[in-house]
Formats: C-alpha cells, sequence, structure tokens
C-alpha cells in the first residue's frame, strides 16, 4: 500500500493541534474546553501513529492506546467536575471559576 | 503492465481516501471550536473521531482504529453526550466590550504553536519522512498488538489499568461531594 508519506499525516495532525489549542485557549464553557482538548490528544495520536508506520515499530500504537486510556481518565474527572460544579449552581464559565485562585 | 495499473490506481485511492478524511478531519475540528452549543461540538466530534479512524486504517493500525472507535467515540462520546444533557444546553454568552487582550493573546499563542509544529516538521522532515516502507501483514492487526502488550510493555499496560481505576474513583468522590454540599453549602465549605 502506498499514498501520501508520512509528513502528509504530520502536516495534518499539527494543523488538527493548532485548532484545539486555540478552543482550549479561546473558548470558556469547560465542556468545549475539554472536547478540543480531545482534539490536541487525537492529533498527538495521528502523529503516534504515523511515525510508527514509517519506523516500522510498534512502541507508537501501543503509547497511543495509552494516551487513550489516559484521555478517557481525563474526561472521568473532568466531567466529574462539570457536574460538581453544577450541582453547586456556579456558572460554567472557567473565567469566572476563580476559587482555587491562591 | 497491468501490475502498473493496479497499482497506480490503488494509491490514486488511497490518495482519494486520504484527501476526503483529511479535509472532514480538519472541517469537523473547526466545527467543534466555532459552534457556540456544546451539544453540537461534542457530534461534530464523533465526526472527527470517525475520520481519524480511516486515517489509522489507512495508516496500517487496525486494532487503534477499532478501539478508537469503540472507545472514543463510543464510550467517551456517550459519556459526554449525558453530562451536556444533564447540565443543559447552555449557549456561551458573547464576549461583551469587543476582543479582549486574552482572546487576542490566545489567537497569538495558537498561531505561534501552529508554526512551531510545521517549522520543526518541515526542518527534520525535508528529506527524511518522504519514502514510505513496506510493512508486513501483521503491523497492527489485534493479535500482533496484544502480543507486543503483554512482552514488551507488561508494565505500560498495567501502569494505565491503575491510571483509569485512580480516575474512576476521583469521578465518583468529586459527584458525591458535590451532593452532600447541595442543602447547606455553607457547612460544607467550613
Amino acid at each position: 500500500m502506498s499514498g501520501p508519506g508520512v509528513a502528509w499525516y504530520i502536516a495534518i495532525a499539527g494543523f488538527l493541534f493548532g485548532i484545539g489549542a486555540l478552543g482550549v485557549l479561546i473558548r470558556r464553557n469547560p465542556l468545549i474546553v475539554l472536547l478540543s482538548l480531545e482534539l490536541m490528544l487525537n492529533s498527538a495520536n495521528l502523529a503516534l501513529i504515523a511515525f510508527a508506520r514509517h519506523f516500522h515499530n510498534g512502541a507508537g500504537q501501543v503509547f497511543a492506546l495509552a494516551v487513550m486510556a489516559v484521555a478517557a481518565s481525563e474526561v472521568c474527572v473532568g466531567l466529574g467536575l462539570v457536574v460538581a460544579l453544577n450541582r453547586k449552581r456556579l456558572r460554567l464559565d472557567v473565567d469566572s471559576l476563580s476559587e482555587l485562585r491562591g | 503492465m497491468n501490475a502498473l495499473v493496479v497499482a497506480s490506481v490503488g494509491n490514486g485511492l488511497v490518495w482519494i481516501v486520504w484527501v476526503v478524511a483529511g479535509f472532514s478531519l480538519l472541517a469537523s475540528g473547526v466545527a467543534v471550536v466555532s459552534f457556540s452549543n456544546p451539544f453540537y461540538s461534542a457530534l461534530a466530534l464523533i465526526g472527527n473521531l470517525a475520520s481519524l479512524a480511516v486515517m489509522y486504517l489507512l495508516l496500517s493500525a487496525e486494532f487503534v482504529a477499532a478501539a478508537q472507535v469503540l472507545v472514543y467515540a463510543g464510550a467517551v462520546m456517550v459519556m459526554f453526550l449525558f453530562v451536556i444533557a444533564y447540565v443543559g444546553p447552555r449557549r456561551e454568552e458573547a464576549w461583551s466590550g469587543g476582543p479582549t487582550w486574552q482572546s487576542v493573546g490566545a489567537v497569538l499563542a495558537a498561531g505561534a504553536l501552529l508554526v512551531e509544529i510545521v517549522v520543526a516538521v518541515g526542518l527534520q522532515a525535508s528529506g527524511h519522512l518522504g519514502s514510505d516502507g513496506k510493512v508486513g501483514p501483521a503491523f497492527g492487526t489485534p493479535a500482533w498488538i496484544g502480543r507486543v502488550f503483554l512482552t514488551d510493555h507488561l508494565l505500560a499496560f498495567e501502569i494505565t489499568s491503575v491510571v483509569l481505576l485512580i480516575a474512576a474513583v476521583g469521578g465518583v468522590i468529586l459527584g458525591s461531594h458535590a451532593r452532600r454540599g447541595v442543602p447547606n453549602p455553607e457547612a460544607s465549605t467550613r
């Protein structure tokens, strides 16, 4: 199988990471911040798998699966925080949540 | 001659699938960031994950593609949609008073990250990453991944399970503390 080389996949992954970083930085709804974080993690996964294919090395795919598990636990904790905020009747706005500020 | 025609048709097909998947990947990524309703953002992220799975299949990572669809587009996104339905479809209020230093800085920081990635890949990749080698037919299959996971990367496998367990316990603790805090928020914070 041929097709696009690994540099094309890395370019797509870089653009996806930039879009996700923009979403994390610019949006204020914590749910959408979490979704953009998923975009960034997935772009890293795409780069890992592209390099695993390029270097014929399985460690990249194994690490991508580990990243997937870490992303699932991050979503678990993040959504737990969102539910806790909603129960305390706080505004879902990452700019107005400053109770932990030192 | 015949084999050459077949090979070039297969190559063109791979390119077409790649272009379609890449376009839908970037378009759904922009949609995730730009929708004001988190429900639509989550639906766009499902499309994003599906096109990523197509990319993984093109990179001969069959097991990772299947896990992506099952774990991400299935379990994680269902959890997201449940929480969005629980919280209610709140729209983000528009920014008041024009672009602040924060939003301008955010756009600048994201652009700087993108430029950094492009420059780093371009400097390193020129000449090195063009070739596309052959991999064996077993590369990326579930049997191969399972063998690698349980021999070479056994410690990573076990640590991953511990991380998932700790995250699940943390989610439960976060939820139960909030439930006790509702009747008398003052008493629980003091």
